[in-house]
């Protein structure tokens, strides 16, 4: 099966190059096997992971990894959990030593999230700012969790972000993208005299057509985790994700047609045997 | 001596390497990362550092997220 889009649409972000434009989260899964399974059918290539302390009375219980080809994704670890620029940097560091251990490409970057607050998940934009400034300082390549504002996400850029990912909406509440506008000026902002830099719409969506509206505004990739993880059946949604993310970027690519008022008709109006409009059907504008 | 080990008190033997406490914990070998004091300890240098009395140390493993 040949991806939607052509073999050279590809999806770079930083030094890493991927022909899925979806990445996918490990977590809320009813199981390790349903996650591996989900995995494989969403096409991902890239897939995000979180750093917790390893529980030491079970230590002996089942791993992630045992259940990841490393060989296959690029794992992208996140710093899920953290409301401090320093605890962020302390978990990147030490999701960056785990991937060197595994030899996994992805021990050169990092998902940062500082969040404000524990209830909506928002990004704390300035500690973000504070985290993102160090990280790259420390060498990671930083991808960025924030909010859909596009002057922080202008700032991130400045700061060295190697992608900035605005929420859809928040956090796990498939909520989609509730403001397309917002992203869109997002784009212009990050992608002005630099179409190329890469910008993911990172949380929120819940359905296939979340995924499709947020590509079909011109972002590069699409980062989710609860909708697939949560949905009934993960499986085919996982299908359904996939197929969302093509069908958006094709769409993207193609250029769709101006939203119009009124009908333009499909087919030809010169020649039908059809009588006269009767006058009940004409109206002042034509 | 006490640590504290992933948030919990701890008894360790005086002098305790990372390298000997991830020995104990049945943790060498797997993919872990070790932070003291709010520093990480690369693995190369897990067989030279010695824990000290009050020492907060930290073991963590990779889970599923997103």
């Amino acid at each position: 099966m040949t991806t939607a889009a052509n073999a050279s649409d590809s999806l770079q972000i930083g030094s890493h190059i991927f022909q899925s434009r979806l990445i996918v989260g490990t977590g809320k899964y009813a199981g390790y096997e349903s996650m591996r399974e989900a995995l494989d059918i969403s096409g991902a290539e890239c897939i995000t992971v979180a750093v917790r302390r390893e529980r030491l009375i079970d230590s002996a219980g089942r791993n992630i990894l045992d259940f990841i080809d490393t060989a296959r994704y690029t794992i992208l670890p996140n710093t899920a959990g953290c409301f401090t620029a320093e605890d962020a940097i302390r978990v990147a560091r030490l999701g960056r030593e785990i991937l060197s251990q595994l030899n996994n490409p992805g021990a050169d970057w990092v998902k940062l999230e500082v969040l404000g607050d524990a209830k909506t998940l928002l990004p704390d934009p300035i500690a973000t700012l504070a985290a993102t400034e160090k990280l790259v300082a420390d060498g990671f390549q930083v991808l960025v969790y924030t909010s859909d504002d596009p002057v922080t996400a202008k700032r991130l850029k400045q700061a060295g972000a190697s992608s900035v990912m605005p929420a859809g909406s928040p956090i796990g509440s498939g909520q989609g993208v509730l403001n397309p506008n917002a992203i869109r000026i997002c784009l212009e902002y990050l992608k002005e005299g630099d179409p190329a830099y890469p910008v993911i719409v990172d949380a929120g969506v819940g359905t296939a057509s979340d995924v499709t509206v947020a590509m079909e505004l011109g972002v590069d990739g699409v980062l989710l985790n609860t909708g697939i993880a949560h949905a009934k059946d993960p499986l085919k949604m996982a299908r359904a994700m996939k197929l969302g993310v093509e069908a958006g970027r094709l769409a993207y690519l193609s250029g769709r047609i101006p939203k119009k008022l009124y009908a333009t008709a499909s087919s030809p109006t010169e020649g039908t045997i059809a009588g006269a409009l009767p006058a009940s059907a004409k109206n002042s504008t034509r | 001596m006490q640590i504290e080990l992933n948030g919990e008190n701890r008894e360790a033997p005086e002098g305790i390497t990372v390298a000997d406490l991830l020995e104990v914990l049945k943790l060498a070998g797997k993919p872990v990362a070790v932070e003291v004091n709010r520093e990480l300890v690369i693995k190369a240098r897990h067989a030279e550092h010695h824990l000290a009395p009050g020492d907060r140390v930290e073991v963590v493993s990779l889970v599923g997220g997103g």
